[in-house]
């Protein structure tokens, strides 16, 4: 079908309206039903919402009654409210806690499993469980461990002399409780990806290396890491987009409580406070605006990690460490062949 | 040697370590959920498997229905799989290995889609699926999620390699249209592809929270994950009948996960290679 397809198209341009030659997008018609019913529903509950969400953000609405139009004033309001900001620092936090201790040990954790002959499956199985857990489920057992007054943290803590800590009250014990609960559920994930990544540096590499003399460090951070740029970033940028979407950890956390955040909203997310504004104030338009910063703050990060990470500069480096490792070889030998001669 | 076999030593003790923290809040969830309230919140606190399991759990069924959320969530993971298994592999398969005017800019959008996060829209697709009536039924759990860009594009790259030319064109000279090749020759070889697409979408619905939190606004009708928070609102202070519920909803999720998790582990990381 397509070889008919483009020989019409080459021997009949447009011009040529005769019934003869089927049609070629009528030729085509079974393969746009089938790709049809993703951008059917794309275009109802994707792009037409998104558009639709620039037109409530320019309203003051609750959803039932009339909207009333007011202009920016929801995006100059959000610019000057605290509470808004306030809520960017703690998702910004939550997320550098997270993300960081969660890629290193992801990192450590795949160079281990990579060298381990023994166990790997269990060893998978095992690391990847968190992750496929319920966030609700997982979220209640950790609001237990880190309960103030009978937690088993405090309860460790208070064994070996050092205070109890107020995980749940405090502004920064409510950061770290989330950003545990966050690292313990993607550090396996990201664990098993870092892992495919390493299986497809090729073994003569790590063979020159080790002839080299290069110690195990300096192998992992002068080679497995280079090499395992674009992995890293597609890591990174899942994570800060995951990360910056944070809900439903402090939600759970503190749904019982007054408010939703947490004592002193040190635990309310972008999304916490989309949601609060939008569905338990039904202030619509407010909560629309704050969709839309939050998806600039997304964009906005994700081309800091391309920059960071990856970006124009990465195949170079690649390459660059490619060539090094190729001179390396290449010097072994001579040395070998020497070597041999004599 | 010796170096060698320290260092592959050191390294199990490391995995080791991990895996107890992997695995530590699984246990202190059972140990949770077969103690009484009272016994937990005592130091030093108990740290092993109680006698109290049955009675916390036949107080979870007591105070919600838990079986009815446990349906209503089963139907709709087994709705959206199901929906998506078919539409996603069907698109997979029209894009792969079909060339039609339009393709390639077809397929340029749906990747474009991927960058808009679900988040931004979720006030209007409230709104918009108010409008059809839609809120607290099954179709505002099934129908939005019907198909998606992730799996058409994860999909796309497996039929690529996994299907032959070959086996598509005998079959359109023994007359077979589009949709009998997909039957005879796509389904066939997409099979694998189809058990981890499967598998990933039956989890990422059955835990999902913030959605069904939003649309399913009928009390009676919960999702197990909006229900187990409720649960834990309403009943907080009963810490270890709530843990029971914590792991009764918990249980089936790792079962399917258990029963493909070998594949399913490989798949997702090939998977993330390709980007």
């Amino acid at each position: 079908m397509a070889v008919t397809t483009k020989a019409v198209t080459a021997v009949t341009p447009a011009t040529d309206t005769s019934e003869k030659p089927p049609n070629k997008y009528k030729l085509a018609l079974p393969q746009y039903a089938a790709v049809s019913p993703f951008f059917i529903l794309f275009a109802i509950f994707g792009a037409f919402p998104v558009l639709f969400s620039i037109w409530i953000s320019f309203h003051s609405w609750d959803g039932i009654g009339q909207m009333k139009w007011v202009g920016l004033e929801q995006y100059h309001y959000l610019l000057t409210d605290a509470t808004f900001w306030k809520t960017i620092g703690n998702t910004v936090i939550i997320w550098v806690l997270s993300t960081v201790p969660m890629l290193l040990l992801a990192l450590v954790i795949a160079n281990a499993l990579h060298n381990a002959t023994r166990l790997r499956t269990f060893y998978r199985i095992a690391y990847f469980i968190p992750n496929v857990t319920s966030v609700v489920a997982i979220t209640l057992v950790f609001g237990s461990i880190f309960s103030n007054n009978f937690g088993l943290l405090n309860a460790f803590l208070q064994s070996i002399g050092v205070g109890p800590v107020a995980w749940l009250t405090s502004p920064w014990g409510i950061k770290i409780a989330i950003a545990t609960i966050v690292t313990w559920r993607w550090v396996g994930y990201n664990a098993i990806i870092y892992l495919a990544g390493l299986q497809a540096i090729s073994a003569d590499v790590y063979e020159a290396a080790k002839m080299d003399g290069a110690s195990p460090r300096q192998t992992f951070w002068r080679i497995t890491v280079p090499m395992m740029r674009p992995v890293i970033l597609f890591t990174a940028v899942t994570s800060t987009i995951g990360g910056l979407q944070i809900f439903t950890e402090s939600r759970v956390l503190f749904g019982d409580t007054s408010s939703i955040g947490g004592p002193g909203d040190a635990g309310l997310t972008i999304v916490s406070y989309l949601y609060q504004s939008a569905f338990i104030k039904n202030q619509f338009g407010y909560g629309a605006a704050i969709g839309w910063a939050l998806f600039i703050l997304i964009v906005l990060f994700s081309i800091i990690n391309w920059r960071l990470i990856g970006g124009n500069d990465d195949e170079r480096l690649t390459r660059r460490a490619a060539r090094r490792v190729e001179r390396k070889i290449a010097a072994q030998n001579a040395k070998r062949e020497a070597a041999d001669v004599r | 040697m010796s170096v060698e076999r320290l260092r592959t030593a050191v390294g199990h003790v490391v995995l080791m370590l991990g895996v107890l923290v992997s695995l530590f809040p699984f246990y202190w969830m059972v140990v949770m959920a077969s103690n009484t309230t009272p016994d937990i919140f005592t130091y030093p606190p108990k740290l092993f498997i109680g006698s109290h399991l049955f009675e916390n759990m036949g107080k979870v069924l007591d105070n919600i229905d838990f079986f009815g959320s446990m349906l209503l969530t089963l139907i709709a993971s087994l709705g959206v799989t199901v929906l998506v298994l078919f539409f996603d592999s069907l698109a997979a398969f029209a894009f792969a290995k079909y060339d039609f005017p339009g393709r390639n800019v077809l397929f340029a959008i749906l990747l474009a889609t991927f960058m808009i996060p679900t988040q931004l829209s979720l006030v209007p697709q409230f709104v918009t699926l108010a409008e059809f009536g839609w809120i607290g039924s099954l179709k505002a759990l099934i129908i939005p999620g019907a198909a998606n860009a992730f799996g058409i594009f994860w999909m796309r790259q497996y039929a690529k390699g996994a299907i032959p030319d070959e086996l598509i064109s005998a079959a359109k000279v023994d007359g077979a249209g589009f949709f009998r090749q997909y039957l005879t020759v796509g389904l066939p070889v997409l099979r694998p592809g189809l058990a981890f697409l499967g598998i990933f979408t039956f989890i990422n619905v059955w835990n999902d929270y913030l959605w069904p939190l939003i649309v399913m606004t009928d009390p009676n009708r919960l999702t197990l994950q909006v229900a187990l928070d409720q649960l834990n609102g309403i009943y907080g202070t009963d810490y270890s009948m709530v843990m029971a519920g914590a792991l009764m909803s918990v249980i089936p999720l790792i079962g399917v996960f258990l029963i493909g998790a070998r594949s399913f582990i490989a798949d997702l990381a090939a998977g993330a290679m390709k980007f």
